[in-house]
């Protein structure tokens, strides 16, 4: 046990939903034939929910700091159309287009956190109003007809990485190369870190833990790239995966390690205190929203490039995928809890249960119910984990024992 | 078993992680008596209360209860409440929105084939608060009264249960004179209806006026138990029990070496941001100097909060003039950040909700008011972070395996180092300490008062908020009194005693009468 602490980190239970995520794709790998795991599924299962990982981003935020918004959907449907009319209508460029959809993001996002943080209204009344005022916007300047999306738009929603490069890797070099330099920073920021922890704190760290880590994410990074790049000629790691990852690391940047970050933190967990700690509430509010809009607007692009037009019914019910991956990455519906990273792997199972039951043949119908039952038992395990004062599964296996040397882990 | 008590407790011992919040208690109450406990803060005076009444359940403590004559183990308040014991809080628990008749019978509604006999209990109602004074129509809504008469609303509402032991935790703490008098009397006409009343009461007048016996806790023990004669009570007696205990051994020695004044207070007038018109801040002055400990004085209600939180970068109420001088310069604070930047510090007296996020980890707690602190190329650095809590875990001796650890896994005295380690991170001149031993053991407080001293020898100024006058007195080098948001004095170390400053914390009723004129 000490063992794997040493790899993993003090805290084990945050690995609790990477284990249910690894069980749910070998389960369906099997129960399909081994239809899950293939280049091509993966490929779609990437590029066609990264649209709502990244609303997820945007909604992790927003719950953290102790509110929700329910008009994210309709937001990016929205931003969508307005990006195909000003590409159509108004003879734009596609890049022109985009800058007048994230433009609107900004708009949008600063109205709601003008009623959330000037006005005082609830998160939740300011953007289900958001919700219908952009749902009723869409189809009005669309007059209920889909608008074609500048092709341009298809290699963000869902086109792949160039080929290039020798044939003997038998890989997609790009993808490789891809996974080359995420493995070689890894390694790089393990080393330095370790290096800058025996500097300040003065904690010198025995070194098989950090190799342990390296060689694992190594093996696993390695196995992503082989999946991705190992597909029909011509494809990848999509695209709108990379965009993705790119805001992950952005986004887990931001909330870890910024003062704005744990601005969010302090705001969701203890208004009061955040305030005589001289956090500013309101403007913590109102950049909360204005992110949440404007990584709505970046969704709603990628996703009418994706699907080639922007129409009246894009988007809908978004909120929901996101609010759930969020709630099934742990946080707390109080606020104050959550993290990018856990959201991320809850709005992963949903997306694998999605494409599972798909793929298994399972109609839309029973699929909902599925995922419906899956977010409950996941909040309500959490919270019967919280009020029984333990961990996780992981924690109930290997009950923590009193370690009082062990001042630092990780 | 005396007929005649309607209440023994027999040796009581309630502890809260293994710290003894009241420690081999015996309480005797006779039957149709006003029996007054008293004690400072944190006496133990309402955990005896929630023991009586069923909030901690039959086994949570050890010890016995006889109530009329037979031992009483409550599982919750709703088994006291059937035997006839109420308990009205010092905060009132009623719902504002619902009207005086709803609020009396809520959940004791009056039923009649399955649906609520409104016109049965309208009736009840009026019987009920003519007999407690009150003429009101019974469906204004509770939020339309005052507080006085909210209060009346509770004790009706207890007469509905069909009470025979009325406890009563400050119950006048909230009132002004007019309604407190109306209260005391109340409180008497109740005990010739055959209802004995239990009052835990600050203000030795009141006592004095309507006690049949008093009892002073102060500890966790008590002190002394006797009856005495309504109006005849020898307040010096009370006095003296309650604050007995020597100072010297309570607080370190220490010798103050004040320097110049660095900050300085000038005509400060904040407005009630509920009630518009009504000041919190009447032109407020003071100062206080570097190396110096200045206490502040006051009762619940005199604003001294308000007053430090105004300051604190006008955290609360409406701003309306003053001025603040640090260092001889006048600067001007608009938001806390900005008030921190200038070097002030304001630890709440709400550590709860005020002080701490309680989700997060002491590391997390100790950088959060100077996040700049601990950033590198503009991203917290979580090793400088680890190092700045460590530091301050040694220096201030939090007890705790981790500063990975949670702030919510504390004891109170050391959630209180972690909220003080977050401040002293800040590099304060000014830090304002607001109750900072409330709800904290007796070896926890010695420790804060002697990092408290070591901060005035680093020179820097403390101002000391307490509502324990021994506190004060014991670690002040002086103490400014306030009364209605307004300074009304101010005392050099050693130029008063602590009856001297009770007595007049307790009289200053009477300088409201004049002022009102």
């Amino acid at each position: 046990m000490k063992v794997i602490k040493k790899v993993f980190g003090a805290d084990l239970k945050q690995y609790a939903m990477v284990i249910v995520l690894a069980a749910l794709i070998i389960i369906f790998n099997i129960a399909s034939g081994g239809k899950m795991v293939t280049p091509s599924n993966f490929q779609n299962l990437i590029s066609g929910n990264a649209y709502v990982l990244i609303l997820a981003i945007g909604m992790l935020m927003v719950i953290v700091v102790g509110h929700i918004d329910l008009s994210v959907g309709s937001v990016a449907g929205f931003v969508g159309m307005i990006t195909a009319i000003a590409a159509r209508d108004f003879n734009m460029s596609w890049w022109g287009a985009v800058l007048v959809g994230l433009a609107a993001g900004v708009v949008i996002g600063a109205w709601q956190g003008f009623f959330l943080a000037k006005l005082g209204i609830p998160g939740f009344i300011t953007t289900l109003g958001g919700m219908m005022i952009f749902r009723g916007a869409v189809i009005w300047i669309s007059k209920s007809i889909s608008v074609p999306a500048p092709p341009e738009l298809k290699f963000f929603g869902t086109g792949y990485l160039p080929e290039w490069g020798p044939a003997f890797t038998g890989l997609n070099n790009s993808t490789l190369l891809l996974g080359v330099t995420a493995f070689a920073a890894f390694a790089f920021m393990q080393f330095r870190s370790r290096k800058r922890k025996a500097m300040i704190t003065g904690i010198q760290e025995p070194v098989w833990p950090t190799i342990v880590r390296i060689i694992l994410i190594g093996a696993v990074i390695g196995y992503a790239v082989y999946l991705f790049g190992s597909g029909r000629p011509g494809t990848s790691f999509p695209v709108p995966g990379l965009i993705l990852v790119i805001l992950i690391i952005v986004y887990h940047t931001i909330t870890e390690r910024t003062p704005f970050g744990r601005h969010i933190y302090a705001v969701g967990g203890n208004k009061g205190a955040a305030a005589l700690s001289g956090v500013n509430v309101k403007k913590v509010y109102f950049l909360t929203m204005l992110n949440m809009s404007v990584l709505a607007a970046l969704a709603g692009i990628m996703f009418i490039g994706r699907s080639t037009a922007a129409g009246p019914s894009d988007g809908i019910s978004w909120e929901m995928d996101a609010i759930s991956a969020v709630y099934i990455g742990g946080a707390a519906v109080s606020g104050g809890i959550g993290t990018v990273r856990a959201t991320m792997i809850g709005g992963l199972v949903m997306a694998v249960l999605n494409n599972g039951l798909m793929l298994l043949g399972v109609g839309a119908d029973r699929t909902q119910v599925i995922k419906g039952l899956v977010l409950l038992a996941a909040v309500a395990f959490d919270v019967y984990n919280k009020t029984q004062g333990k961990g996780s599964i992981i924690g109930r296996l290997f009950p923590e024992k009193k370690d009082l040397s062990q001042n630092i882990t990780s | 078993m005396a007929a005649d008590y309607i209440l023994q407790m027999q040796n009581i011992t309630k502890s809260f992680s293994g710290v003894k919040a009241i420690d081999d208690v015996c309480l005797e109450v006779r039957c149709g008596d006003i029996h007054s406990i008293c004690g400072e803060n944190g006496a133990g005076k309402s955990t005896l209360m929630k023991v009586l009444s069923g909030v901690y359940p039959h086994g949570s403590y050890e010890g016995k209860i006889f109530y009329q004559g037979s031992e009483a183990v409550f599982k919750d308040i709703k088994e006291s409440e059937n035997a006839g014991i109420v308990i009205i809080h010092q905060e009132l628990t009623m719902i504002p929105e619902l009207s005086v008749t709803e609020n009396i019978f809520m959940g004791n509604e009056v039923v009649s084939k399955g649906l609520i006999d409104w016109d049965e209990q309208r009736h009840q109602v009026s019987k009920l608060l003519l007999s407690v004074g009150l003429t009101v129509n019974p469906d204004t809504l509770l939020k339309h009264l005052g507080v006085g008469q909210q209060q009346l609303v509770e004790i009706a509402k207890a007469l509905s249960k069909s009470v025979k032991l009325l406890i009563l935790d400050e119950p006048t703490s909230a009132l002004n004179e007019v309604d407190s008098a109306n209260l005391l009397s109340l409180i008497r006409s109740l005990k010739t209806r055959g209802i004995t009343a239990i009052m835990i009461s600050h203000k030795l007048n009141e006592i004095a006026a309507i006690s049949d016996a008093v009892t002073v806790i102060r500890d966790g023990h008590v002190i002394e138990t006797y009856p005495v004669v309504a109006g005849q009570v020898d307040e010096e007696r009370i006095i003296r029990s309650m604050v007995g205990r020597s100072i010297k051994n309570r607080y370190p020695e220490h010798e103050s070496h004040p320097a110049e004044v660095i900050f300085e207070v000038r005509d400060w007038r904040v407005e009630d941001p509920r009630i518009p018109g009504r000041l919190l801040c009447k032109d407020a002055d003071f100062h206080v100097r570097a190396g110096e400990i200045v206490g502040f004085a006051g009762l619940m209600g005199a604003g001294r909060t308000e007053l430090m939180r105004s300051l604190f970068g006008k955290n609360y109420g409406i701003f309306k003039s003053g001025t603040i001088l640090l260092k001889g310069n006048e600067v001007k604070l608009n938001s806390v950040k900005s008030a921190i930047r200038e070097g002030l510090a304001y630890v709440s007296e709400d550590r709860k909700n005020l002080g701490l996020n309680l989700l997060d980890s002491i590391a997390k707690t100790t950088v959060s008011a100077n996040l700049r602190g601990v950033l590198r190329n503009g991203l917290i650095d979580r090793d400088m972070e680890y190092q700045a809590a460590e530091e301050y875990r040694r220096t201030l001796g939090t007890k705790t395996a981790n500063v990975n650890a949670l702030v919510s896994t504390l004891s109170g005295g050391n959630q209180q180092k972690t909220v003080l380690s977050k401040w002293l991170f800040t590099e304060p001149d000014v830090l304002i300490l607001d109750e900072p031993t409330r709800g904290i053991d007796v070896g926890a407080k010695y420790e804060i008062y002697s990092l408290i001293h070591k901060l005035a020898d680093q020179g820097k100024a403390v101002i000391l908020i307490s509502s324990e006058l021994p506190e004060l007195l014991g670690m002040s080098d002086r103490i400014y009194t306030l009364f209605e948001g307004a300074v009304t004095g101010v005392f050099r170390r050693g130029e008063c005693s602590q009856e001297e400053l009770m007595r007049l914390m307790t009289s200053t009723s009477k300088k409201k009468g004049e002022e009102g004129q």
